[in-house]
């Protein structure tokens, strides 16, 4: 996949990082033993989602809060919440 | 903070901020919760503000709202790999008060919109997430939020197309990936004069393009581009499902949407100053929730509240008409002390007889015909191919229209029956 194209268009937007918190979780156990086809993978808009030697990796900071991840994973492996109050993206124009 | 209030309302979009202001003005006790740090940090348009709703909570809100233009020129463009057909319409009617709609940023637009609520009363909190909510028996009782326990005789889920609130309410179920489309869009920064030179507007006239076809590279969805003040919104709105069924990128989609010979030259030269996604609903009556039970109702997006015909994409005068039409139900159910679904449902009454629900159900069909792939791949090659024999001039003998179409629907990849049938389905479904 290639995502440099994708880090600029994140690059020019404003968040607040909350760091050591992580709004995304995944249940590693659920993606192995019933996901076949990874949409979580392809369907996210800021490409939080890799795989790494059959790891699920969750780069959570450029997330853009649409949940379409949350709608998408067929085996709801995902833990997905709002990050908390104030934290995540800033739509300055929106 | 442990007093009641009348109201809590989750979310100050356009549904929460009009909820808020209206129970304000009735001079009832509310609290308008945003997990943003402002009003609008967390929320993009994808459309056009259709002005009537709006207009009927604050009159003449034009004179004063941060609106961006004023939409007088409405353009639907069908594109193929290498050309476009447009069908592009302006009147001077839209671009004078009360006029027809407007562009605008969510970011600017919502601050405003909940410092009106404010000013009338509501108190807003920012900055702080609706963690679950509280109930008492069998209703609901108000929220946590961050640290606190706030009550209230109301809560009112303006939470957004995700709608976590009412799904937690138990009012509606997971969304099926079939009734949600997501939408990707950049705002790209360009001179006041290059926009107004460039999309033919003079003053705060504005342009709307709807463009269906190889946008979304045959997946079900379709392009938009506003113009703004002094920059452009551009992005897709795709169907969920039969996005992850392409297994395509969205945001490579958008790239290819973006170089294409149409759209590159109404871009050129801008700066990108933001990229965004953000969650449609586009199940239509289907997918909605129910909108009442004890002690809450449901509005806007999170009440899946959108309506899609092709050529205008709107959600925003319904979230509007929603937050106007939960307030007075809430007026209503405080008159009589009954906050249970029975007093609140006043409400789910109000809508159905409101425009939002006569527009729901006009366009039930909509979304079905508009996932049909022959609009996105036949349809503007067949466009496409018709245009350019009409216009080639070469070493063969021209024909009348009609031959000239038949040839290039056998070309097609339709038939007849295809073109009468959609044709007859269209008009009587959008």
């Amino acid at each position: 996949v290639n995502t440099s194209g994708l880090s600029s268009k994140l690059a020019i937007n404003k968040y607040n990082l909350d760091e050591d918190h992580p709004h995304i979780i995944v249940n590693e156990e659920i993606c192995r033993a019933v996901c076949e086809d990874l949409a979580c993978l392809n369907v996210c808009p800021a490409g939080v989602y890799s795989e790494q030697n059959g790891k699920i990796i969750i780069d959570w900071a450029g997330c853009l809060e649409c949940a379409t991840c949350q709608v998408a994973c067929p085996s709801e492996a995902l833990h997905w919440v709002y990050p908390r109050g104030g934290f995540g993206v800033i739509y300055r124009y929106g | 903070m442990d007093e009641k209030f009348d109201a809590i309302i989750v979310g100050a979009g356009m549904a929460g901020n009009a909820a808020a202001y209206q129970l304000a003005k009735a001079g009832l006790q509310v609290v308008l919760i945003e997990r943003g740090p402002n009003p609008g940090s967390k929320n993009l348009s994808g459309g056009v503000l259709y002005g009537r709703s709006l207009e009927r909570l604050m009159p003449d809100f034009w004179q004063t709202a941060p609106v961006e233009r004023a939409v007088t020129n409405h353009i639907i463009s069908f594109i193929s790999g290498e050309a476009y057909f447009n069908v592009d319409f302006k009147t001077g009617i839209f671009g004078r008060a009360p006029y027809n709609g407007f562009t605008v940023l969510r970011a600017r637009f919502d601050r405003w919109m909940a410092s009106r609520a404010e000013d009338a009363g509501a108190m807003l909190v920012t900055g702080i997430k609706v963690e679950k909510l509280l109930r008492e028996g069998n209703r609901v009782a108000g929220v946590v939020a961050g640290e606190d326990e706030l009550r209230a005789d109301v809560v009112i889920a303006a939470d957004g197309a995700a709608a976590f609130i009412p799904q937690e309410a138990g009012l509606r179920e997971r969304i099926p990936a079939g009734h949600i489309a997501m939408g990707i869009k950049e705002v790209i920064g360009l001179p006041r004069e290059v926009i107004e030179d460039r999309f033919h507007l003079a003053g705060n006239e504005g342009t709307a393009y709807s463009i269906v076809g190889f946008a979304t590279q045959g997946v079900a969805g379709g392009g938009f581009l506003y113009t703004n003040l002094d920059t452009l919104s551009i992005g897709l709105v795709i169907n969920l499902e039969e996005l992850l069924a392409s297994r395509l990128r969205p945001e490579a989609i958008l790239d290819d949407f973006m170089s294409h010979p149409m759209v590159t030259p109404l871009i050129k030269g801008g700066k990108p100053l933001e990229f965004g996604a953000h969650l449609v609903p586009e199940g239509g009556t289907q997918m909605m929730p129910r909108l009442v039970s004890g002690g809450m109702l449901v509005v806007g997006d999170a009440a899946g509240l959108t309506v899609n015909n092709g050529f205008s994409v709107r959600g925003m005068d319904l979230a509007i008409e929603s937050g106007i039409a939960a307030a007075e139900a809430v007026v209503e159910a405080k008159s009589k002390q009954d906050f249970s679904a029975a007093g609140l449902s006043i409400y789910e009454k109000k809508m159905e007889k409101s425009n939002v629900m006569a527009d729901m159900h006009t366009y039930a069909r909509a979304a079905r015909f508009l996932k049909k792939e022959r609009l996105y791949h036949a349809y503007p090659e067949f466009l496409s191919s018709l245009m350019t024999n009409i216009y080639r001039q070469d070493a063969s003998p021209k024909m009348h229209l009609l031959p000239e179409l038949m040839k290039s629907l056998k070309t097609s990849k339709l038939s007849l029956f295809d073109l009468v049938r959609d044709g007859w389905e269209g008009v009587h479904s959008l």
